[in-house]
């Protein structure tokens, strides 16, 4: 799973029927500190996520599972919203 | 699978019910001198592994979500092995 910071939403009238219902959200991915990193994509919500939010999300088919038995057709999914992260001690590169 | 070092921990309240109960980590993935190896990712844990430590990551799904004995759940990283020892032989490169 990878963390990301929801920065946007997506709104789709003709799609998938199973993605009816379903919301779309832009997620950035982030490093551990909080920064930006690489490009940002659209995911499915699984978990009720808001905008701003610090979340993880799965990639792959495994994406797709918190709809099971509805088979939806996502690569990315959010499944966790990050309370907060706990870093103890930044040991650098050894 | 990869090598990797868990660099910290992370707490939701809000996720898939199949994460529940199981520890999420933070880990960096790693070079074979060492080096960090891209970003670090999100891992469930499968073997109790704790930060700081030198572990072995399965980034694939199926494994993944074997190891944590969690099947048919969100899950395509996961924590399976707590390294003792790598052995690089000299020379063969």
């Amino acid at each position: 799973m990878i963390l990301g910071r929801v920065i946007g939403k997506v709104v789709a009238t003709m799609k998938n029927d199973t993605l009816v219902g379903q919301r779309l959200l832009i997620v950035q991915p982030i490093d551990r500190h909080g920064r930006d990193k690489g490009k940002a994509i659209v995911a499915l919500d699984s978990v009720g996520a808001g905008a701003g939010e610090t979340v993880y999300w799965c990639r792959g088919k495994e994406a797709s599972f918190p709809f099971l038995p509805v088979e939806v057709p996502t690569e990315a999914t959010i499944v966790g919203i990050v309370d907060e992260i706990n870093i103890p001690a930044e040991s650098g590169n050894s | 699978m990869l090598i990797a070092r868990v660099v910290g921990d992370v707490v939701a309240t809000q996720k898939d019910p199949s994460h529940h109960a199981r520890k999420i980590l933070l880990v960096q993935p790693l070079n074979l001198d060492g080096s960090d190896r891209g970003e670090a990712v999100i891992a469930l844990d499968a073997v109790d592994a704790g930060v700081g430590e030198r572990v072995l990551l399965s980034a694939e799904g199926f494994s993944a979500m074997t190891a944590v004995g969690r099947p048919n759940s969100p899950i395509d990283t996961a924590v399976i092995g707590i390294i003792d020892e790598v052995t690089l032989i000299e020379n063969i490169k």
